[in-house]
């Protein structure tokens, strides 16, 4: 009986993180065209409220509302950018995933493909210095002549 | 050439150390609003007491106009609240109500309730002009100059120390361009 009450609990929770996971009725749209942007555009805005989430993942009041205003301006056949611009004029370029390319995100944009290129950079000049200094430490050919006297008066 | 290479790992560190140490201190719930140095934005609501009454942005008049965004369900407006009433009793600014996502009933029972620091209140039912304000949550107060240009934006309860850092010398400058006839 206990194992069936801490069954039946364990279900419960189960559920509860499922719901909780879930976001509330986002809208559903008749064309799969419009469906696809919708989708793709609450992916690519970020929720004020919540600032790591998107709004298809939020479910703050503002997501919500955010949610309705893209849905309602895809019906009225709003451009993707001009229900972008809609935002960025609201919230500023923040409510962007994806910022701009701006003096502002050059950084972003930029630093990561820099950082590598001076990565690789380091490695080439540490690995031609390496075989530089390992040609230094090999014996001219009067020097192995040298070598092989001695080592044969050794024997 | 060979030394600096040397202390690279240790300059790296430092710079490295140095960025994240002051992203300990930065802030990110407080976004610069989108609307900074523009007027505000237009709207025809209906006001919160009197909804025969249609309210445009003419109606918040006064030198300096701070718009407070407010509701029932927020229980941070009812931490600002009795600072608010302090506010309006000093006379430095006007202030101007944005009852947002509310009901009215529940929002004239608050006023009785709690006293009402308002000039007017606009009724915000549906959040549009909260959505033109790019609000993202209440309290979120908004300082309105002279000319009626958005100065700022703050989101979160008012309280004295607040004031004091971050309305009252933004508050002296507008008095200042004032004097100044700008």
């Amino acid at each position: 009986m206990l194992t069936r009450i801490l069954c039946l609990i364990a279900l419960l929770f189960a559920g509860a993180t499922i719901v909780l996971a879930m976001p509330s009725q986002t809208q559903a749209f008749d064309d799969p065209v419009m469906e696809k942007r919708y989708q793709s555009l609450i992916k690519e805005l970020r929720c004020p409220k919540c600032q790591n989430q998107n709004l298809a993942d939020s479910n703050s009041q503002i997501a919500v509302d955010l949610r309705n205003e893209v849905y309602d301006m895809l019906n009225q056949g709003k451009a993707d950018m001009e229900i972008t611009s809609y935002m960025v004029d609201r919230y500023g370029e923040f409510v962007l995933y994806r910022p701009k390319v701006n003096q502002l995100t050059y950084i972003l944009w930029f630093g990561p493909a820099v950082i590598l290129f001076i990565g690789v950079v380091i490695v080439v000049i540490a690995a031609r210095r390496k075989a530089a200094s390992k040609k230094e430490l090999s014996l001219s050919a009067e020097q192995q002549q040298q070598l092989d006297e001695i080592l044969k008066e050794k024997d | 050439m060979g030394k600096v290479i040397r202390f690279l790992p240790l300059i790296v560190f430092i710079a490295l150390g140095a960025v994240l140490y002051r992203g300990l201190f930065l802030k990110p719930q407080e976004l610069p609003s989108a609307l900074v140095g523009k007027s505000v934005p237009a709207f025809s609501l209906p006001g919160l007491k009197n909804a025969e009454r249609v309210l445009t942005p003419a109606d918040l008049s006064g030198d300096i106009v701070l718009l407070n965004v407010w509701a029932t369900w927020c229980p941070s407006c009812r931490y600002e609240h009795p600072y608010l009433l302090d506010l309006a009793k000093s006379g430095q600014v006007s202030l101007y109500g944005l009852n947002y996502k509310d009901e009215r009933q529940a929002a004239l029972k608050w006023l009785d309730d709690l006293g009402d620091p308002y000039l007017l209140n606009v009724f915000d039912e549906a959040g549009r002009l909260g959505l033109d304000l790019g609000v993202y949550a209440a309290p979120e107060t908004f300082v309105i100059d002279h000319h009626g240009i958005i100065r700022k934006r703050f989101a979160g309860p008012i309280d004295a120390k607040v004031w004091q850092q971050e309305f009252a010398p933004l508050v002296k400058t507008i008095r200042q361009e004032q004097a100044r006839g700008e």
